[in-house]
């Protein structure tokens, strides 16, 4: 069940908060050796805030949104008091003295922190295989990943282990999870959900967003967790609207645009290419009209991304030194071997990539041919978004080029661990929101799912048109 | 202007890179106390220890703190202007790259006039060209146990209490020309920004911190040479003394036939020299990029106009108008206007009709005298600008003695009040009545025989004796010029 139904029940009395949450602990306890999502459980929180929203909800107390909803969070986001490790050795003792904006929103509505969750190390990975305390398995096939790096808060919502998650998305980090776990991933557009808690990796990409079984959980999180925030100076103000009120709204005559760039066979499993198109067929059933669109740039992407991302990383990742927190190499005594041992030592490979990568492309005689010659392709692909705006409402593409790929499949191969993302990315450049639909599944089971994309500020638009897909189609009935 | 000894032919090169602490109450990023001499660590929060998941915000006064020291400095200030990050690993930057601007700065390429005045020579005036002013967040500071720099000690302490404190970068062009010029300059900066209440300019407490950069060449037009930065100077006069003893080093090399290889070098305050900083400096690739935390800064030309009206009259103006329009003297001007509160005393006084040289005189001696010994300002006395007037009129108008207003000062400083109020109530008012003096003094010269006979027989220094006595005779109330008339003309005069 997800959160609409829930709060129908805890509304009606038929389950208590606090048997709520008891339940979903004792989910977790049961599988979660098995899929390992969670770094940390937070159940005595838990159980402490259901007993109050009881208590309250006893004594006649109008109760706020997400009053007795268990949720669960990306190890990346701070929560105040409670460890916040980024899956990264260098932060394995890090407790936040201090609250995320979107947390503390969820707390303020009632939510209950169930724990929080595994992730690629510093949210840098497609498969959380880098979490430095071990992987997270997929629900759906344990021997396959849950993709990344938001793969503990995927894994959590499909396993039944909480009703809803929040990720982080900077290059299709929750839509691409979604996408593996059969689950609904939302990135809102840059600015849309504010990013102070949010443990920076890149900062022009980075955005929090959701994981539910519906649509209309999204909408009711996104209500939730946006709007403007004084501490973040990226963070738009612009007012809140009511998602949840307006899914219903019609779609016919929508005009959705198929990327083409991202139905290229080269690449893309044949059974993810079938699964959308039936997908986008379904829409025109609904009334809505097919356009193929060009976005020539669009393919240009990923090296774009891995460039921009990997700079911004390696300065934002520069203040664990080891001095002021975190870890701190033992034995060393003069201050560059604290620092570079301390790093050498705290951080995994693929951080340690990906900062040595950024140091690179920033550095002088380098920052024009790489970081300055990227930023002009990300204006390029914007201007690619914005003119298949102008001629369509929505975009439609597959959301990743294949279902959930064999854990160690890619952990040698960095490049094609980063083509997982290829058809993530460009939302992330452009700071449109897009989410993930699942649409199918493959031959073995696996779920597959199919991206929005929207123009800016737009995530009514791309809730509306998944809603109706949702309702319409039923693709999720099974249950794990 | 003479060339140095042994210096003939050669010419400094000199450009100052100032940097100066924007007193806003909160830091430029966060609002995290600016307060100074704090306990360590205590004006810190996550913001300013860069924890994991802070951002930065822009604190709106800095911005117009920046912009209006810009406007005094009269650089054109950008409409469109951005922060960049400036990497480098250092225990003193929390977040190990520094929130700075590099090529968009706030305000580029202005000016300001330079008054150079040094003892025994002709004050001049000059006009220092200024690069560019943007602003940028300070490190915290290091201090290290068991050396004075971080090679040698046993373990360093960091103190964050000024990371984060906002900063406006001043660099000069490479205008200056001698150390006077030089320190002259840096004072000057300081002047504007405390005129301004953008900076109380203390470089004891580190609020305003000079480097100087410095070359030699042979005549004006040979290409510049080898430029040398040059740290460590706590005092105008250091900066003086550091360029002196730089540009001898320099010239003595040169013409030794030694290369002058670029490096940065320490003035050492006790040793008076510049020393040669022993750690290597890596060169510096700052990797700077657009900070992504941190929108574009945006100043439209109505809210720039809105602070330049705000702009008080600046110290050179002042100097200008105090001079031509006042008609006081180029040291006079120059002391009045140092401080623009004493300035803003003076004009307020002239205002109620009293006459500049002499309130010049009195505010520059005896009430100076007073806040110096007593250790306040002048905005801390209880006599109003116009209460000081007041007095002055008394004194050119003859009611009372200078002697007089120079007794009755410290009360009135101390108490304020109306002085020709109290002059009257007291009956202080200046006795020239001729006979009356000459009364006196006629008692005093029977009182004193054996004086009036000792003078008369050579001790003309006696004069001075009944004029004393004439003085206290009458409580001080005596006209000095008539007093002074009738002890000679009596002393003198063989009547008696």
């Amino acid at each position: 069940m997800g959160i609409i139904e829930l709060r129908e029940q805890l509304q009606q009395g038929h389950v208590s908060a606090l048997e709520l949450t008891n339940q979903y602990l004792e989910r977790i306890q049961e599988v979660d050796p098995k899929v390992h999502a969670f770094l940390e459980i937070t159940a005595e929180r838990a159980r402490f805030d259901a007993r109050r929203i009881d208590e309250l909800r006893s004594k006649g107390v109008l109760l706020p949104p997400l009053a007795g909803i268990p949720i669960a969070i990306k190890d990346n986001i701070c929560t105040k008091g409670i460890r916040t490790t980024c899956s990264s050795r260098m932060l394995e003792a890090f407790i936040p003295p201090y609250e995320s904006t979107v947390t503390e929103k969820l707390w303020k509505a009632g939510a209950i922190l169930l724990g929080k969750t595994n992730l690629d190390e510093f949210a840098m990975g497609s498969s959380t295989e880098t979490s430095a305390f071990g992987a997270t398995a997929n629900p759906w096939d344990l021997t396959r990943v849950p993709g990344g790096s938001s793969g503990g808060s995927a894994a959590a919502v499909a396993s039944g282990e909480c009703v809803a998650s929040l990720g982080s998305d900077t290059g299709g980090s929750i839509r691409q999870p979604a996408a593996f776990c059969g689950l609904v991933g939302l990135k809102p557009t840059y600015g849309r959900v504010s990013r102070w808690g949010l443990v920076a990796f890149a900062s022009s990409l980075d955005q929090i967003g959701s994981f539910t079984h519906t649509v209309a959980d999204a909408a009711e999180l996104l209500h939730v967790i946006a709007g403007e925030d004084y501490k973040d100076a990226t963070c738009l103000k612009v007012s809140v609207p009511n998602y949840q009120s307006i899914l219903q709204k019609s779609i016919s005559g929508l005009r959705i645009g198929l990327i083409k760039e991202c139905f290229d066979p080269n690449g893309l499993d044949p059974q993810v290419a079938s699964a959308v198109n039936k997908a986008a067929s379904h829409l025109e059933s609904l009334g809505c009209e097919l356009v193929e669109i060009s976005c020539p740039q669009f393919n240009y992407g990923i090296a774009t991304y891995y460039i921009i991302a990997p700079s911004e990383a390696s300065a934002n990742l520069a203040r664990y030194d080891g001095m002021k927190y975190g870890y701190r190499a033992e034995g060393v005594e003069n201050l560059a071997t604290i620092t570079s041992q301390s790093r050498a030592q705290g951080f995994g490979s693929e951080v340690q990539r990906r900062i040595l990568i950024g140091t690179y492309a920033l550095s002088a005689g380098y920052v024009d041919a790489y970081y300055k010659k990227a930023q002009q392709v990300r204006t390029l692909i914007r201007r690619d978004f914005d003119a298949a705006f102008a001629k369509v409402d929505v975009l439609l593409t597959p959301t990743v080029p294949s279902t959930a790929f064999l854990a160690g499949a890619h952990t040698d191969d960095p490049l094609q661990m980063y083509l997982s993302d290829l058809l993530t990315i460009p939302a992330n450049l452009a700071g449109l929101p897009a989410m993930n639909i699942p649409c199918g599944f493959d031959d073995t089971g696996l779920p597959i799912g199919m991206q929005l994309i929207g123009n800016v500020l737009e995530e009514s638009r791309i809730l509306q048109v998944a809603h109706h897909y949702e309702v319409t189609t039923n693709i999720m009935s099974s249950n794990l | 202007m003479a060339a140095v000894k042994g210096q003939e032919g050669w010419e400094a090169v000199i450009g100052l890179e100032t940097h100066v602490q924007l007193g806003t109450a909160s830091k430029i990023f966060t609002q995290a106390s600016t307060n100074f001499g704090d306990d360590p660590n205590t004006n810190i929060n996550s913001i300013v220890c860069g924890l994991p998941g802070t951002l930065p915000v822009l604190n709106r006064k800095v911005l117009e703190y920046a912009v209006k020291a810009a406007l005094a400095l009269n650089l054109k200030v950008a409409e469109h202007s951005k922060f960049d990050r400036k990497q480098y690993f250092y225990p003193d930057l929390p977040k190990n790259y520094q929130i700075s601007q590099y090529d968009e700065p706030i305000a580029e390429d202005g000016w300001i006039e330079v008054e150079v005045s040094e003892k025994g020579k002709e004050t001049y005036i000059k006009k220092i060209g200024i690069e560019r002013l943007h602003m940028e967040e300070d490190a915290g500071k290091l201090v290290h146990v068991g050396s004075d720099s971080l090679s040698g000690s046993r373990y360093s302490l960091v103190d964050y209490n000024r990371a984060g404190i906002a900063l406006a970068e001043i660099v000069s062009k490479p205008d200056l020309r001698t150390g006077r010029e030089a320190a002259e300059y840096a004072a000057e900066i300081r002047r504007i920004v405390r005129y301004l209440g953008v900076s109380d300019g203390n470089m004891q407490e580190g609020s305003l911190r000079c480097d100087v950069n410095i070359s030699v060449r042979q005549g004006h037009h040979a290409p510049f040479g080898v430029k040398i930065e040059i740290k460590n100077m706590n005092s105008f006069s250091a900066i003086q003394k550091a360029c002196e003893y730089e540009i001898a080093r320099q010239i003595k090399a040169l013409t030794d036939g030694e290369k002058i290889v670029q490096e940065t070098r320490l003035w050492d305050e006790s040793k008076q020299i510049t020393t040669s900083m022993r750690s290597k400096e890596v060169a510096s690739d700052y990797r700077y990029f657009p900070d992504p935390d941190l929108g574009p800064i945006e100043i439209e030309q109505a809210r720039r106009l809105n602070w330049i009206c705000e702009l008080p009259e600046l110290p050179a103006s002042k100097r200008h108008r105090y001079l031509e329009e006042i008609g006081l003297s180029i040291y006079d001007a120059r002391v009045l206007t140092d401080e623009l509160p004493m300035a803003e005393y003076f004009e307020s006084a002239i205002a109620s009709g009293a006459d500049p040289k002499i309130l010049a005189n009195w505010l520059m001696g005896d009430i100076s005298a007073y806040l110096n010994s007593n250790k306040i300002t002048i905005q801390d006395i209880k006599l109003y600008p116009s209460q000081l007037a007041e007095l002055v009129k008394l004194i050119s108008s003859g009611s009372i003695s200078g002697k007089i207003a120079k007794d009755i000062l410290p009360e009135l400083i101390e108490k304020g009040g109306s002085p020709a109020t109290m002059v009257a109530e007291r009956g202080l008012e200046m006795i020239s009545d001729i006979d009356e003096l000459r009364s006196i003094m006629n008692n005093l010269m029977v009182s004193y025989l054996e004086e009036v006979q000792a003078f008369r027989n050579g001790k003309i220094k006696l004069q001075g004796f009944f004029v004393g006595q004439l003085m206290k005779q009458t409580g001080g109330k005596a006209d000095p010029k008539i007093t002074n008339k009738v002890v000679v003309e009596m002393l003198n005069s063989l009547d008696q």
